[in-house]
Order: structure tokens, then sequence, then C-alpha cells
């Protein structure tokens, strides 16, 4: 027994010492390595986006670049950088989520000017993702309130797309009862009475709904929707688009402490530089974003429905700082709605 | 085991029994068992092993082993030198003691995760120091390992305990009376004794070790091919409509459950084998 | 003979919180009664003792005081509201409420399964016996997505259940079952050895002394495997209440109906809301210690009552 026992003992020690040693994980040999650190559905745009950066990056310098990448919930993706997440870039679904970030003095307060349209290379917005020729009939954001309708939303406390996805119930809301918050509030309550299933990110809402069967109606990012058409085939799914929906500007920043730190801030700038060149613009078109740029937005006009979006800075929200803290902070609208 | 007919229920109701008890697990346990490797095997075996060489799921496998080696390594030997201190010498607070080793086995993985998010994050006690210092805890795979370690912390001392509480001192001290020193005791008198409840610890650590998922999760961070264990990988994959990947790599770690399954029946017979041998 | 087959120790249960043996509770069994340790010819006392402490310390001591002083920074009354909000209060809830009953459901299906495992020999006992320890060895996180794609409505299972109008996946049912599955080898290992070290003579004298089937098991077997059903109960309990990486798949997260307290110290957690997350821990910790504890005393009872451990 003793023999044996001394076989098994120093086959487990060598497996335990070996499987370190022959796999630790190595430094790769690229010159540069940057962290996208990024929100749940850009997973697809940014594995396109980042072989193709890295492609221009050798020929135009020469060196060879890694670019690695962390998805979530936008604003789980915020915490784990202000919990020390090396970012070298952030791409989140909204401003606050890097305001956030900002705050605890990550980087500038006033990051947002310093790339063109709001640092937001790319845009999307919200629309609806109801199954095969949409039995339950719906059109706008009126039917999503009516009894026996399953509505599928993250949940807007850990996800960029469901604040989007709130804040656009709520303009609906206002619009059609002529500005009476009161009412706006009540709406949006009865929208989310209608939701079954709060999961804490975009991409766990899709995959409720798509692959799980659960709902009558996705709310989500258009680029969202799109994909799912694609994934799962257009027999599957339709997109409805409500007669309004709010324009969702995902931004882009680079954290200046993690880059100077790492001296990374040339490679960094020169990552997020390349969302707006026309290449990148192409790429955020192909994965359902909308690009920024005109001539490339022409292109793929064909693509992107027409609606009518409100922003952020409409005075019924007031920026993302305000929304967040009416509507999202603790004891804040979102949370009167779900108390009850 | 001896089962003994004259105790038996009547047939009716002993097969029902019996009926219940396999219905049950085997709709419970069973069944979510095979469903990962019908749902690993959905597209054949082609896309099976496509699914496990995938760069991203063989660095997870590199990120896992490398975990796992160093928590189960430390809790093996901290395992030993624990049960020693407790059951070699008597001594106050001692059950009060083995309470706090069996802490982490109640504590949620989650605030496992969470205590060293608050020790050595960046907004942490330590984090700001740690990050001046250019040393990477959280995020990382100290971190990982950390979090690992602290929920497979009791687990082969647990085993260890009992069985040298029961064997009591008497060899060891009959060794240090004839003369030998306490590693000599250690190896040739103790080891002998424990080696397959030791085993078996090792084996249990090992299995939770790779299988953590909500204490690694909140200290991951979520890099691709970096931070992500096998069960971050899982998913990830899971919410990235790759379904049929997200179970080929969770079949890995079914194949340890497996693995575990047989080699923990093989060490009880073992075990039991020396419990009758007594 | 079977009682020779089960030692003491029963390696079976992994996580048995403290199989304590008796010796440790009584008096210091020799040396002198004056200092706080016994004597000992045996070396390594202090070496041993120090690592031990100092290896705690590190690990588990000072992370988990962390909690406690993080959430001391917090005023009482701050800490009242988050315990008494809807929310966290919902989550507590449906922790603790659906982790007792999932305990009560594996305490019933478990005695059968006991039963049937240590009294019958049937073809496949010995795998069926094997198979018990599955939620054991299967990492939660696959036992999660598996369970959640049986149970879905296009599921095995789920696809049988629906048209019964029984939805499982993304409900708190769902949560019963996951609840369930990792629960299930607590009550079976704890409960097994002590069915099979039970003296049959006793059930054989009361049969001959007339009693009926019913009555032995009632006034025999009962009382005899009561205490480490209690044990069993209480450790899936402590396992259910902690359990993240199998619920959260198949619970549908939806706040005050489906949402686990540990699902809300992670979100409270991603909100950056750190007072919250650490104040619901340090009282599912709290929660903890007492049911260690608890499970602690239900041991020894079990022991001193079947005097297993002597």
């Amino acid at each position: 027994m003793s023999f044996h026992f001394k076989h098994a003992a120093a086959a487990a020690l060598v497996a335990a010492l070996a499987a370190p040693l022959g796999f630790a994980p190595v430094a790769r040999a690229a010159d540069v390595s940057l962290l996208n650190v990024s929100y749940d559905p850009t997973r697809e745009l940014y594995q396109q986006f980042n072989k193709a950066f890295a492609e221009t990056y050798k020929a135009e310098t020469g060196k060879t670049i890694e670019i690695k990448a962390s998805h979530g919930g936008s604003g789980k993706q915020a915490r784990s950088v202000i919990d020390g997440l090396e970012a070298d870039v952030v791409t989140l679904a909204l401003a606050y989520d890097i305001d956030a970030i900002a705050d605890k003095g990550f980087l500038a307060a006033d990051w947002q000017k310093r790339l063109p349209d709001n640092s937001s290379p790319y845009t999307s917005t919200i629309v609806f993702l109801v199954r095969k020729g949409n039995p339950k009939g719906i059109k706008d954001w009126n039917d999503l309130v009516k009894p026996g309708v399953q509505v599928i939303t993250p949940n807007p406390k850990t996800s960029g797309g469901a604040r989007w996805n709130y804040l656009a119930a709520w303009a609906y809301a206002l619009k059609h009862n002529g500005g009476d918050e009161a009412k706006a509030k009540a709406f949006v309550g009865s929208l989310f009475k209608n939701v079954p299933v709060l999961d804490t990110g975009a991409r766990g809402s899709t995959v409720t709904f798509t692959e799980r069967g659960v709902g009558d109606v996705l709310l989500a990012w258009e680029n969202e929707a799109f994909l799912s058409k694609k994934e799962f085939g257009d027999d599957k799914f339709d997109i409805v688009i409500p007669s309004l929906s709010i324009l969702a500007e995902p931004p882009v920043a680079i954290v200046d402490k993690n880059v100077d730190r790492k001296g990374t801030r040339a490679a960094a700038e020169a990552y997020l530089k390349a969302l707006y060149t026309k290449a990148g613009q192409k790429i955020a078109a192909e994965n359902f974003y909308r690009p920024r740029d005109p001539e490339i937005a022409k292109e793929y006009e064909k693509v992107f429905p027409k609606i009518d979006l409100v922003t952020i800075d409409d005075p019924a929200f007031g920026g993302w700082r305000k929304a967040q803290k009416t509507h999202f902070s603790d004891g804040g609208v979102f949370d009167q709605i779900y108390a009850n | 085991m001896s089962v003994s007919p004259i105790r038996d229920e009547p047939t009716p109701v002993k097969w029902a029994i019996v009926a219940l008890a396999v219905i049950f697990i085997g709709l419970f346990i069973l069944l979510p068992l095979i469903n990962v490797f019908a749902q690993a095997f959905v597209k054949g075996w082609e896309a099976y092993a496509l699914a496990l060489v995938e760069p991203d799921a063989l660095a997870a496998v590199r990120l896992t082993l490398l975990v796992t080696a160093l928590s189960v390594t430390a809790n093996t030997a901290m395992g030993l030198v624990m049960a020693w201190a407790i059951t070699k010498f008597a001594f106050r607070g001692k059950s009060f003691l083995i309470t706090l080793i069996d802490l982490p086995f109640s504590v949620s993985p989650v605030v496992a995760g969470l205590v060293f998010v608050l020790l050595f994050g960046a907004q942490g006690y330590f984090g700001p120091w740690l990050i001046d210092n250019g040393w990477k805890i959280i995020f990382s795979w100290p971190g990982i390992t950390l979090a690992t370690v602290f929920v497979t912390f009791p687990f082969v001392a647990r085993e260890l305990i009992p069985l040298m509480q029961e064997q009591g001192t008497n060899e060891e001290e009959a060794a240090v009376t004839l003369g030998a020193g306490g590693w000599r005791v250690f190896t040739r008198v103790t080891l002998p004794n424990i080696k397959w409840a030791l085993l078996y610890g090792v084996l249990l650590c090992n299995a939770r070790a790779m299988g953590e998922f909500g204490a690694v999760s909140v200290v991951s961070g979520h890099v691709r091919g970096e931070t992500n264990t096998i069960p971050l990988q899982v998913e990830i994959l899971y919410n990235e409509y790759q379904f049929q990947a997200s179970f080929a790599v969770a079949s890995l770690l079914a194949v340890l459950a497996i693995v575990t399954l047989v080699a923990k029946t093989v060490l009880e017979a073992r075990l039991n084998a020396r419990g009758r041998g007594h | 003979m079977s009682q020779a087959e089960s030692t003491a120790e029963s390696p079976s249960v992994p996580a048995r919180a403290v199989p304590d043996h008796p010796a440790l509770l009584t008096p210091l069994p020799r040396g002198d009664a004056s200092g706080w340790r016994g004597h000992s010819v045996i070396p390594g006392f202090n070496l041993t003792l120090g690592l031990t402490l100092l290896w705690l310390s590190l690990i588990v001591l000072i992370p988990l005081a962390a909690l406690f002083v993080k959430t001391a920074e917090l005023t009482p009354e701050h800490i009242v509201n988050i315990l008494t909000s809807t929310r966290t209060l919902n989550a507590l809830k449906i922790s603790f409420g659906l982790s007792l009953v999932a305990a009560a459901i594996n305490l019933v299906l478990g005695a059968v399964i006991v039963w049937a495992l240590v009294r019958y020999d049937f073809p496949g006992r010995r795998i069926l016996d094997a198979l018990i320890d599955i939620p054991f060895a299967l990492p939660t996180a696959v036992a999660g997505i598996a369970l959640t794609t049986l149970y879905a409505e296009n599921g095995w299972i789920g696809s049988w259940l629906a048209p019964l109008g029984i939805r499982v996946s993304f409900t708190p049912l769902g949560i019963l079952v996951a609840l369930i599955f990792i629960g299930l080898p607590f009550v079976v290992r704890t409960v097994q050895p002590v069915l099979e070290d039970l003296d049959h003579e006793l059930e054989e004298a009361a049969t001959t002394l007339g009693a009926g089937r019913l009555t032995t098991i009632r006034r025999i077997v009962l009382p005899a495997v009561l205490p480490a059903f209690l044990t069993g109960f209480a450790l899936a309990f402590a396992r259910a209440v902690g359990e993240y990486g199998s619920v959260i798949f198949i619970a549908g997260n939806l706040p005050n109906v489906s949402e686990i307290a540990p699902l809300l110290i992670v979100i409270r957690l991603e909100e950056f809301r750190y007072a919250d997350a650490t104040t619901i821990a340090v009282t599912m910790l709290v929660a903890a210690f007492i049911l260690l504890f608890i499970i602690n005393g239900l041991q020894r009872w079990s022991e001193t009552r079947t005097g297993r451990a002597g």
C-alpha cells in the first residue's frame, strides 16, 4: 500500500508542480499591450476592431500590439476600474459610468471634451426585438404596459443599456402626457411590472429572450437586436421601431492614471483615434453601431432606420449626472418604482 | 455492506422507496451532468475540439491550473501544520480554533471575494500602497489565488483532524522517546498513518479550487485570455450565444467531477480498509 | 461487520462543519492544569500553532475583519436603513426562506435515499451511492448552466413541465431546484454512516417483542438518526444560504422576487455601494457563524447520542 501511495503522491506532486511551470501564462511577445474595459454588447465590435487596429499599428509603427478586452455590465465594469482593474481605455455604455471613474481621480473631469462627438465615435439607440410575426402586436412603448405583455430588460442599476431603455420609455411617457412626471412615473412603473426577468447586463437579457424563450419583447440596443437576428436567423425575430427613442452615445476615454503608469498613452490615443477613422467607422457600422462619419453613415444608411431620437441633454433629463441622480441613485425614481 | 433481509419492509414499500431514490437521483443529480455532455457535443466532435483549443479557453485552462496548483499546495502544507498543532497537543481554545478553520465553509463565496476587494482594491485598505509599488493583486492571478485559498481553506485540515485525533499521540511519543526528531516523526510515523485521508483532502480541495466561481468572479476583472478561469470562461461563452462552446469548456470541469468521484470511491475503499484493519 | 466499515470520521462529508471529538471537549487530558496547554514530548507545538494562527489570520481572519471595519464606518442609522430596505429584506427573505425549504425537501428526499442505500440491496446501488456526490464535485457554474438549460421551457425537463403551466427556470422555483441540487449530499452523507452503524439488534428485539415496523422505526430508528438528520439539514441550509454560482443562472434575478442575498451583494458592489454590500455581507457572515455553532452543537449531541465517536 505504501508503494502505491508513494506513486500516487508523486504523480500528484508532479502534476501540481508541472502544471504551472509548463503552462504558466508567459508574457506574450507583443511590444505594447492595452486593456480595453468595455460593456456587454461590444464583444463582436471590438474583436474585429482590435484585429484591424493591430494590423495598422504594426504597419505604421513597426511594433506589435496586443489588445486585451474585458466585457460586462457597464456599471460593473466601471466599478472594476475604480477598484484597480488597469484599463488603458474604457469604452462604456454611457458617460455617467466614466464620470464615476473620473470622480475617483483616474482621469480628468473634462474627459468627454477630449475627443470629437462627445467622445462617442459611434451611437446607437433602443429598439424592440419581438418574436417572428409580432404575435402580441407590439408597435410602440404604450403596448409594453398592456397586461399580459412580458418585457425583457436588464437592471438599470447595473446595466448601461437598461438605463437607456428606461430613459427612452420615460421620454415617450413625458411626451404623451404633456410633460407630467407623475404620469411618466406611473407609465414606467407599469412597464417594469411587466418585466419577469431582470438580468444584470444587456447580454444576459438577450440570452434570456432569444435562447431561453422568455418574454414577448426585448428592449435592446439596436446593435444587439440586429446581432440577434443575424445569430439566430431572420425567421425567429422581428425588429420593431418605436415612434420615439433615445440617442445612446457610448463614450470612450483614456484612463490617464493607468496609461501614465504603464507608459501606454501614445498607443491608447492611437487606439481610440482609430475608432474615428473611415476604417474604424466601417467596422462599427458592420457591427450595427451607427457611425458618426457622414460618409460612412451615408453608405450604411439603408441599414439603420430613421427614428425620432431624444438626447440625454434634453431638458427632460438635463445630462447624465442629473438623470443618474434623479432616476437611478439610491431612493431615486427607479427605486421608488421598484419598492412598490 | 451487509444487508439483512430480516428487517426489510414489505416488498412493495421497499421497491417504492428504491424507485423514488433512483428517480430522484436520476432526474435531479445525474441528468444535469449528462446534459453538460449532451450540449457540449450537440454540434459534433469537431466543434467540441475547436471550442477547447480556442486561445481564450486554453488561457483559462492554464490560469486554472496555476491557481489550483498554488492554492492546493498551500492548503495541503498548511492543512498538515494545522492538523498537527490541533491533534498532537492539548491546549485551551482548541474547539474555537477548529470552528475558525471551518469558517470559510459557511461564508458565501461572494463575500470571500468581496473581502479581498476591500483589502487590496484600489479603494481598499492596502490597495493604494500596492499600486504605488507596482503590485497587482486584485484582477490578477494573485487575487484569484487568494480567493481560491480562502474558499478551500478547511478542506485538507478537516479531513486530517478527526483521523489524527482518533489515532492519538502514542506512536509519535514512542518515536520521540526513541530519539527521533520532529520532522522524522512526521514523515516516518504520522504521514504513513494519514496518507489516504491526506490524499482524500487534497482531492476535494482540488475539485473545489478548479471549480470555484463566485469568489473568483468578484476578483477576476474578466480580462479575456488573462484573468478568466475555466468557470468564468464558461459564463462568458454562455453570455456570448456560444452555448455549445460554453458547455464544451464546462465539460472539462464535468470530467474533473467524474474523475474526482471515481478517485474518491477508490480512496474511501482504502480508508475503510484501514479502518477495518484497526 | 458493518459497524467496522464506517469509521468515526466518515470521510464522505467534506463540509461537515465540526465533527468534534468528545476528547476535545473534556478538560485537558494530561499535563499540568495550571497552564493553558498540556505537556507533551512531541516537538513542534510552538512552530505549528504559530504557523496555524498566522495562516488563519492572513487568509481568513484579517480579510473578514476588514469587512467588519468597513461596516463599522457607517452610522447605526445607515446600517438599519440598509438592512430594512425592501430590497435587502426581500433578498434575505428569499435566500433564507428558500434555503430552509430546500433543506427541508432534502431532509425528506435524503431520508428516502439513505434508507434505500443502507437498508436495501438492489442492482446499481453502488453507482447510485457514488452519484450522490456529483453536486460536491461539479463546479457551481457548470451546475448552474446545466440546470438552467434542463429546466428552461425548451429544455429536457422544462418542455415537459411547460404544458402543465409550471415554469422553473427564471422563477423562485428554479432557485429551489438549484438549492436542492447542491444541498442533497450534505443530508445523505451525514445520515448514512449513522444509519449504517445503528445497532440492528435493537430493531430485532423490538420486532420480537411485537412492535410493528412503523413503531420500530418511530421509536428505535428515528431517535437514533435524528441528530444526524438535523446536522445534515443545518449543513444543507448553511450551504444554500451562501450559494451563488448555480443560482444566478437559473434565478431570473428579479428584485424582490428571485434575487438572492449574495447576488444583491454583487449588485451593490457593481453600483459602487460598498456600504450596502458590506452590511449585507456582515449580516450573512454573522448568520453563518451562528449556524456553525448550531451545527457544532448538533454534531456533539449526535455523537453523544449514538456514542459513535467513543
